[in-house]
């Protein structure tokens, strides 16, 4: 069973959280001017990492706040806690964002740039 | 909905004294069972082929031989990166049914349950394969008319469906607590007579035996660590014995689906989160069918051996790692407790975990993808043990002819474009 460490509450266990899977996927805003394999990408394409993972989880059963988690899921050793709208800080968060592939999609640049 | 003739291939095997029966038996034995041939050779791979099939499970290993006994492609080999069976397909709880909602599921699980049907013969292979029933129950009025909804949209497509009411229930299965009192009484279920269970190594093992014998190489120990293509071609796979040079490449890797398609640059709809099973110390036959609940949320049966084996739904975050969360088994006991008490007084002998290969409508994905030669069967989930046979017979079909059947069209990545889902979350009911 994992120990999350809340940002807001402290270490709890697994139970008392919810999984909200891929951090870091923005809603494409000129949704009517990407193409449907774009907002497909957006809805259901996921990273699904063997390794370095950027999650959101969110303390559902406490204060029921949303936060990140930089998580490995091999090892399931949890790396980093960060806030919502943040970006990760530790070097293993960091290469795992920038290398992962939807920080270069369509649907990322049309919601990033509008 | 369902095509009425299949072709099954060739069957058997062609060497009539490899064939294992009754005479074989009684032959082996006069030599004290010291001169069984091996059931598959120890290949290793051959510098090209004309196909490759990725991964060693179930679904893998039906390809390769439909492959060869339907489409005549003999020329193909199965690489795992592990012992074959050892992924999902060894890890099952083994229920097989086609009892599914929507036209298109009902056709693809419906094709593998009528291949089911005969496919010990078909392989010369004893599978076990034992049609025991399959009763899902309902625990509340909601729960029993949506059953009856479900029950007639399956007879519709001509699959055996029954509604079952409590004093059914119990006369059926003798060992449940039919109790009005109980948190979750029993209200009624829903049974498909014709599903059942299967044990789950033979099927690896006798797909694989039946395809080596025709000249399919199975290259166990091997992984595949990149795909290798030319321009929007596939030229051919690197793994840890060396490049193999192919030009058609079939992934079937269940858990490990994203990170094979990563390698091509194709993104997936596809989570991995671990999905448990345990199975108790072995007692008398007490259990002689399949139970699902999906308001307590467990699924059991009871294998030849004994053990009663039980199974719930999957863990709430991505993992790679065999194993799960001690939550969700505690979950699936307190679960069979209440509705077969006797089970308290149960010891638990095995508890493990598979890596499946969630997508977001619950269906699997049957599809070529923009690389020419490259072709992805996964998306399998929690549930694709039952399909194992149709999988592989429709998978080969795609390789075989480059273009998808009626049964395996509506299964293609594109519908994750045109939002033609087959959402098979309620139907599934419970995850398997
Ligand atoms: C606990 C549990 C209970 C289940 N219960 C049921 C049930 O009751 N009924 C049902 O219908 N389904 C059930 N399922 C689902 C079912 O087991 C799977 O959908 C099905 O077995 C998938 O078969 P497969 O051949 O696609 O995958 P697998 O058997 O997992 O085979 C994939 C293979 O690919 C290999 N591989 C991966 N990466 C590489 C690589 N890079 N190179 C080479 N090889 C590689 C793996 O080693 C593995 O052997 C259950 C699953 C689990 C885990
Ligand atoms: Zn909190």
């Amino acid at each position: 069973m994992l120990q999350l460490p809340c940002p807001y509450c402290g270490p709890r266990d697994e139970l008392e959280f919810s999984c909200g899977g891929e951090a870091h996927i923005s809603r494409p805003l000129a949704h009517n001017k990407i193409s449907d394999a774009d907002f497909g990408e957006y809805l259901f394409l996921r990273d699904n990492p063997k390794g370095v993972f950027l999650e959101r989880w969110r303390h559902a059963s406490g204060c029921r706040r949303w936060f990140n988690v930089v998580r490995d899921t091999v090892s399931h050793d949890i790396l980093e806690v960060y806030a919502m709208g943040r970006k990760p800080r530790s070097s293993a968060g960091k290469n795992a964002y920038n290398n992962s592939w939807r920080r270069t999609s369509a649907a990322e640049a049309a919601a990033v740039n509008k | 909905m369902v095509a009425s003739e299949i072709d099954r291939g060739l069957g058997g095997l062609k060497d009539k004294k490899k064939r294992y029966s009754a005479f074989a038996l009684a032959r082996n034995a006069a030599s004290y069972h010291q001169n069984w041939q091996r059931a598959w050779r120890n290949a290793s791979p051959k510098a090209s082929y004309d196909a490759v099939i990725i991964g060693g499970g179930g679904h893998g290993l039906a390809t390769a031989y439909y492959l060869a006994s339907v489409h005549g492609v003999t020329n193909i080999a199965v690489i795992e990166k592990g012992w074959i069976g050892g992924g999902n397909t060894g890890r099952n709880t083994t229920i097989i049914r086609s009892n599914y909602l929507w036209d298109e599921s009902a056709s693809i699980y419906e094709h593998a349950l009528k291949l089911w049907e005969g496919l010990a013969q078909d392989l010369n292979f004893n599978i076990m394969f034992s049609q025991r029933g399959v009763l899902t129950i309902a625990h509340s009025e909601h729960e029993l008319k949506e059953m009856s909804r479900r029950v007639h949209a399956i007879r519709l497509n001509g699959i055996d469906s029954d509604v079952m009411n409590p004093a059914e229930i119990k006369k059926f299965v003798p060992c449940i607590n039919i109790d009005q009192s109980i948190r979750y009484p029993v209200m009624g279920g829903f049974v498909q007579q014709r599903g059942g269970t299967a044990r789950h190594d033979a099927v690896a093992w006798g797909y694989a035996r039946a395809a080596d014998d025709m000249g399919v190489d199975i290259i166990q120990n091997c992984e595949v660590t990149g795909l290798r293509r030319k321009g929007r071609k596939i030229i051919g796979i690197d793994t840890n014995m060396g490049f193999i040079k192919t030009k058609k490449v079939g992934c079937v890797v269940a858990g490990h689906s994203s990170v094979m398609a990563e390698m091509a640059g194709i993104h997936l709809p596809l989570a991995s989160r671990p999905l448990q099973a345990l199975v108790s110390e072995p007692i008398k036959p007490i259990l002689d069918t399949v139970i699902m609940s999906n308001a307590v949320h467990m699924y059991i049966s009871q294998s030849d051996k004994g053990e009663m084996v039980l199974g719930a739904g999957v863990d709430k975050y991505n993992s790679y790692a065999q194993r799960g969360s001690f939550p969700v088994p505690e979950h699936m006991i307190a679960a069979a407790v209440e509705l077969f008490p006797f089970m308290s007084r149960l010891r638990m002998l095995r508890h493990w975990g598979g890596i499946v290969d969630t997508c977001p409508d619950a269906s699997p994905i049957l599809s070529k993808t923009d690389i020419d030669g490259l072709y992805f069967n996964c998306g399998w989930g929690t549930g694709g043990f039952k399909a194992t046979p149709g999988s592989g017979h429709v998978f080969a079909d795609l390789i075989a002819n480059d273009r998808p059947n009626n049964i395996a069209a509506p299964y293609a990545l594109s519908r994750f474009e045109t939002g033609f889902l087959i959402d098979e979350h309620g139907a599934a009911g419970v995850a398997h």
